[in-house]
């Protein structure tokens, strides 16, 4: 692969590649324990607490002595496992993760130890579909973890996440679809010089929202974290897992968050190159200041991840699976085909200037007519709700409606029961210790009833 | 071309492939048959990257181990966790000669193609992968311009065949599905039964052993919250009125009919 479009690829020495592998397995091993300190602060603060604030400074190093403390649990494994399985499952999963890091690129070409080379540990011509290569093997980590545990949830777990990791990469890679038709390359290196003038954030939207999308689902993270879905599985694929062998899927799940949202970073918000005031400055992209920049984007998609942990519900499977199939993937496809379309006649068919006013202007009529049709829409779905409301509001509260207690529905209002009407009004009906509190409450309560 | 380097590649792949091809074979698990074959692929994909087609080789760990290899999995977790194979022959014989023709045939591919294939040295690859400015490209161009037709008919028949599994796999739905509303109202309804989890034993109760049925918070007893086994036994504490209304009077203040509540029986 030493073509002229990947000059400096390929032709470091020994030294230097070593350099490279071990600088990103520490740089990655160190993000993760950084990561996983500034999410339980950041949802510390989002929860109004304060979060680990006790080993170290701001308690940076918590997540190093949490580490420590897992390695060196005792480790069990179930008795029903099929034990060579339930070894290499954590491994897969893990080398899978470091894996995928080698075709990142960190920054441009700088000068270590007086040797040229780019801040990547290589490229070639089809480095982002290797990314996918090495996540589809990373799930393998998932599923056998499920499968060896010879437990049920676990099983649950792993079968979840092959169905959840299949379909989310499906439209993942549909994604960057439109994103190789604008780079005219798959090499990540060349897709960040292709963005020089613009990200391809702001002209592929579309594309990015659903990768950021996919990308959170493919990372099993809430909302989308039904693998683990602790409420209904236990803890998941890894419910059967202790020690380092839990700690190794623990370090997989942050090190993909960090694959995924540098994968973003390289495909839509123009890799290692300056945001825009910054670029300004003239040697902005050059040296070693674009790991900076790198760092920055990164760091925000994963601070996206933490605070969508901090406030969405989990999905239900379902609805999970519906959004994926029908909503993510179609509109991939139709957005490929717009974008494929608008390549061809910008590059292909000679279009005058008065045939693309007229097609302007038809889109635009397509448009307010649609919008017009959304709005018909809304508004009957408005008063259809109206009228059920109403309908609603015109049915008397019965508290017991159907044989057992029930909220009041939207509009209608709570009425007390005689019994706790009197209670309220000072009968000596409460008695026990938990009514000390009681009269002042039912009086306030009568208030807002009787208001 | 490092020589070296891709001797070792090809030894240490192509060892590892066979490997994985052996294992598939004789292991008696299938699951441990389908991580063989996972294997396989993998060492050949790495293959075809040492031998400058590095598209192939991604498209082969994406769509073969990702896809096709991760369905075969799924089918035998959902079918048989701990299927696996029974190793008696069916038909007398047949294990040798399946292993005869199995050599036969390595012999002949190896006689053949090793003495077709050595000593002819490797032309044209640069000026093809270079043709169209690379290998993705020089594939792209070959795909969607002479063999075009040929790529199309194939996506059509996967298209059709995926259509036709699901058309056969299809059922008809009698009657709308319920929404989560309709669900819950009616759990809600007269006569549908208890609309949430049943109490456990010794809730509201004095004791919390497992033969104590609960007290439901309108004071009658849910007989049916002590477990079928233990209610069979017939040895479920009776029931001393005058301490479940003690409890009833304590929480409501309420005079209590002790004989009147004993719902949930059954």
């Amino acid at each position: 692969m030493t073509g002229s479009q990947f000059g400096l690829f390929g032709q470091d020495p020994w030294w230097l590649v070593l350099l490279k592998v071990v600088a990103i397995f520490g740089l990655l091993v160190l993000l993760t324990l950084f990561t996983i300190w500034w999410e339980r602060r950041v949802v510390s603060r989002m929860q109004n607490r304060i979060g680990p604030n006790r080993v170290g400074p701001q308690g940076l190093l918590q997540s190093l002595m949490d580490g420590f403390k897992l390695a060196f649990k005792e480790e069990i494994i179930p008795k029903s496992a099929h034990v060579a399985v339930f070894w290499i499952a954590p491994v897969i999963s893990a080398t899978a993760a470091f894996l995928a890091f080698a075709v990142i690129p960190f920054g441009p070409t700088v000068s270590i130890f007086g040797v040229e080379t780019p801040l990547q540990l290589t490229d070639f011509p089809v480095s982002v579909l290797y990314v996918l290569a090495i996540a589809s093997i990373g799930v393998y980590g998932l599923v056998l973890a499920g499968w060896s545990s010879g437990s049920t949830y676990p099983l649950l777990g792993g079968l979840r996440s092959t169905a959840q990791v299949i379909s989310y990469e499906i439209a993942m890679g549909l994604s960057f679809v439109a994103v190789f038709l604008f780079a005219g390359s798959m090499s990540t290196s060349e897709i960040i010089v292709k963005q020089e003038p613009i990200w391809f954030a702001v002209i592929l939207l579309p594309s990015f929202l659903i990768y950021v999308t996919s990308m959170v689902g493919e990372t099993n993270r809430a909302p989308f974290d039904l693998p683990e879905a602790e409420g209904e599985l236990v803890g998941g694929f890894h419910t059967e897992y202790s020690s380092l062998k839990f700690a190794m899927f623990f370090l997989a799940e942050y090190i993909n968050m960090v694959t995924v949202s540098a994968l973003a970073t390289t495909l839509f918000l123009g890799g290692w190159l300056a945001p825009w005031p910054i670029s300004l400055w003239d040697s902005a992209n050059t040296g070693w200041w674009p790991i900076l920049w790198w760092l920055i984007k990164v760091q925000l998609f994963i601070f996206m991840f933490i605070w969508l942990r901090a406030t969405l519900p989990r999905l239900r499977y379902d609805q999970f699976m519906k959004f994926g199939w029908k909503v993510l993937i179609p509109a991939s496809i139709l957005w490929i085909m717009i974008v494929a379309t608008a390549r061809v006649f910008r590059d292909d068919v000679s279009v005058t200037n008065q045939q693309l006013l007229i097609g302007g202007a038809i889109i635009i009529a397509v448009l307010l007519v649609g919008s017009w049709l959304l709005q018909v829409r809304a508004d009957k779905k408005q008063a259809r709700i109206d009228a059920e409301q109403a309908a609603r509001e015109a049915v008397p509260f019965d508290s017991t409606s159907g044989g057992h207690p029930v909220p009041p529905m939207p509009g209608q209002r709570f009425e007390f029961t005689p019994r706790r009407v009197m209670a309220a009004a000072g009968a000596p009906a409460i008695e026990s210790n938990a009514g000390v509190a009681a009269p002042a409450i039912d009086q306030q309560e009568e208030e807002q009833n009787n208001g | 071309m490092n020589n070296l380097g891709e001797t070792l590649v090809f030894w240490i792949c192509g060892g590892l492939a066979v490997i994985g091809a052996i294992g598939m074979l004789v292991s008696r698990k299938a699951v441990h048959s389908a991580l063989f074959i996972a294997m396989t692929m993998i060492n050949l994909a790495v293959l075809y990257i040492a031998n400058s087609a590095p598209f192939l080789g991604m498209v082969q760990i994406i769509v073969y181990t990702g896809a096709v290899m991760m369905l075969f999995l799924f089918v035998l977790m959902v079918v048989g966790v701990d299927s696996s194979d029974s190793l008696i022959e069916t038909i007398r014989g047949q294990r040798v000669a399946g292993i005869l023709f199995g050599l036969a045939l390595g012999v002949l591919l190896v006689a053949f193609l090793g003495t077709a294939i050595s000593g002819m040295p490797d032309v044209g690859l640069e000026a093809a992968n270079s043709e169209y400015g690379g290998n993705v490209e020089g594939i792209a161009h070959l795909i969607f311009g002479p063999y075009l037709i040929a790529f199309e008919a194939t996506a059509a028949l996967l298209i059709t065949a995926g259509l036709g599994a699901m058309v056969l796999t299809h059922r008809d739905l009698w009657k709308p599905k319920k929404s989560q509303r309709e669900l819950s109202e009616e759990r809600f309804m007269v006569g549908a039964g208890h609309p949430g989890n049943k109490p456990s034993p010794g809730v509201y109760a004095r004791h919390n052993a497992v033969n104590t049925p609960a007290i439901l918070p309108d004071g009658s007893l849910a007989l049916d919250s002590v477990p079928e086994p233990v209610r069979g036994r017939d040895d479920s504490l009776t029931v001393d009125h005058r301490e479940v209304s003690e409890v009833l009077e304590l929480s409501e203040g309420d005079s209590f009919d002790g004989n009147a509540h004993e719902g949930g029986a059954k």
